[in-house]
């Protein structure tokens, strides 16, 4: 398969998810404070930021999930106070917490997520086959999801919230606890993705994952505190790394 | 120096799996110990043979001198544990966990303050929380507390950064940086490779088997030959490009780089460096420079592994 160049892609008229002054409190704690950012169709966008930062709530209202207290956002086109199910219909989600039914073969997960999302019977088989002959899974496509390695399990997952062809894909910690092979190969599944013109936004610790994204946001309590590509954003701080850039803005010293 | 743990040849399946493959090493007293691999990899296996929560189907394992099946009730009183899911009481306070740990050991909080107040002092502004409400961070250190409120002798840490933000763990190997200079005997196990540089040794260790046990340079050293990091904008295009290239032994993604080994051992790095270059202009690759780099612990460990679980014929 021959992805079209991230470019093309990147023109389209309207941007993947575009949140302005987005905005979430808990009683007296704003857990997502005012930010404002847009990730482009075809865009690989790493939402970086510290345990308890707000990255987690942001997601919750980008998905749908969660009614924002302020500001706007679309995703997908559609907008999170009046949408959120359009939003849903057009969004994959996939974490390292939970993903697939463990219980359920590779096969039965398939079905049951093509349900959910309204997929014909012949949509089903027909994708489900491919995917699993993509993955080279398909001589296992029977056996319990819990019986395969958890690189597998990882890269199962991520094909099966791509199933009914999102137009953004949200990836929680994708790769947590993954040898660096499949970290990797993991990531080449992710341009891929990118690249034939669905948006992801991934969250990760592996900070030299940051740095395979086209732009990265770091979050730092509630607040968007940093935003650009890589590349700019150590030349702009004056830091070897986004590792480094991290902890100078989540501790300043 | 004296010896803590010793491992030898320990074996460990659970139905088909070979969780634990064989495995022997030893750790000298005081030493901070790096358990280095991914999930699935016999981390909390070996971890928990060791603090004799599970039996070993052969081998031998001693603890302080103790063997883990046959002095299991001399060896738990001298061992302190963090399990590698968060095992406190999430109803509890902070100090109330706290207090149940110590109790269970027969001791008191304000009788082992000394050995935990470096700790604790950053958790007492917490101590009426509950522990559900604790950020990861502040998890994970009142977990460590816990484990240190009896005293241990020697102390085993299971995956105690997994999860935690960047800032967060480079605090926690503060923190156990601390304990090893007051000489506490430290295994810790974890999936982040870039950890391995803050032990004294580590075991790199992957489907039951260990890689590698050595000091983080000296594997690093071991490293057989000239590694080069490539920087371009088009690294995707690169990456795909490289790997049809003839000379390729191993091409990969690093961060913002492509990192590269070439087949010919004997070759001049200079001579790869441009003949690599020349190869992406070629493929129509522009602004690619090409330089000789330093592996690390992660480079070593990929060279070392082999292929990976989800290049193998036998998925399942």
């Amino acid at each position: 398969m021959t992805p079209e160049p991230v470019s093309a892609a990147a023109s389209a008229k309207t941007d993947a998810i575009e949140a302005k002054d987005l905005t979430r409190t808990f009683g007296g704690f704003t857990a997502v404070d005012h930010i404002t950012f847009s990730v482009r169709v075809g865009e690989v966008f790493g939402f970086l930021g510290a345990n308890g930062a707000g990255k987690t709530t942001a997601i919750r209202m980008l998905t749908g999930l969660l009614t924002p207290s302020g500001g706007s956002a679309r995703v997908a086109g559609h907008d999170v106070y009046t949408e959120s199910e359009a939003i849903k219909r057009n969004i994959g989600y996939m974490s390292q917490q939970f993903s697939l039914y463990e219980d359920l073969t590779a096969r039965e997960n398939i079905r049951l997520y093509g349900g959910i999302y309204d997929l014909s019977r012949a949509q089903i088989r027909e994708r489900g086959d491919r995917m699993l002959e993509q993955l080279g899974l398909s001589a296992v496509g029977n056996r319990p999801v819990r019986d395969l390695p958890l690189g597998w399990r990882q890269k199962l997952a991520f094909s099966v919230a791509l199933l009914h062809r999102p137009r953004v894909v949200f990836l929680d910690e994708p790769t947590s606890g993954v040898d660096p092979i499949t970290r990797r190969q993991f990531w080449e599944s992710i341009y891929e993705t990118a690249s034939s013109g669905t948006t992801v936004l991934v969250t990760t610790h592996y900070m030299d994952e940051a740095e395979y994204c086209d732009r990265i946001s770091i979050m730092v309590a509630g607040k968007i505190a940093a935003m650009g590509t890589p590349a700019d954003l150590k030349h702009d701080r004056g830091v070897a790394s986004i590792d480094d850039l991290f902890v100078q803005l989540a501790r300043p010293a | 120096m004296s010896t803590s743990v010793a491992v030898d040849n320990l074996v460990k399946h659970f139905g088909t799996t070979k969780a634990l493959d064989g495995v022997s090493f030893e750790v000298e007293r005081g030493e901070l110990f790096g358990l280095i691999g991914p999930d699935g990899a016999g981390k909390t296996t070996l971890l928990r043979i060791l603090v004799t929560l599970l039996l070993p189907q052969s081998g031998h394992a001693t603890v302080l001198g103790n063997d883990v099946v046959t002095d299991m009730w001399a060896l738990r009183q001298r061992v302190g544990y963090m399990a590698g899911r968060f095992s406190l009481y999430p109803d509890l306070s902070v100090e109330e966990n706290l207090q149940f740990f110590a109790s269970v050991f027969g001791t008191t909080i304000e009788h082992e303050h000394d050995r935990i107040a470096p700790i604790y002092s950053q958790l007492e502004p917490f101590k009426g929380r509950r522990a559900a409400a604790l950020s990861g961070g502040m998890k994970q250190k009142l977990a460590l507390c816990c484990a240190l409120v009896h005293r241990p002798e020697i102390l085993f840490l299971d995956e105690p950064t997994t999860g935690v933000d960047a800032v967060s763990r480079r605090e926690f190997w503060d923190l156990l940086d601390g304990l090893t200079r007051e000489g506490l005997t430290t295994i810790v196990s974890t999936p982040y490779m870039d950890e391995a540089t803050r032990c004294h040794r580590v075991a790199l260790i992957q489907r039951g088997r260990l890689l590698a046990v050595d000091t983080p340079a000296s594997i690093v050293a071991a490293f057989d030959r000239p590694l080069f990091g490539i920087k371009t904008p088009n690294r995707y295009d690169a990456l795909r490009a490289l790997r049809e290239y003839e000379r390729v032994h191993s091409i990969y993604p690093f961060g913002e780089q492509l990192h590269y080994t070439d087949k010919d051992l004997d070759r001049e790095p200079r001579a790869i460096q441009r003949e690599v270059a020349e190869f992406l202009r070629s493929r129509g690759i522009e602004q690619v420079s090409v330089d000789t780099i330093e592996p690390s612990i992660e480079d070593s460990f990929i060279a070392r592994m082999g292929t990976p679980e989800t290049m193998r014929g036998d998925a399942a």
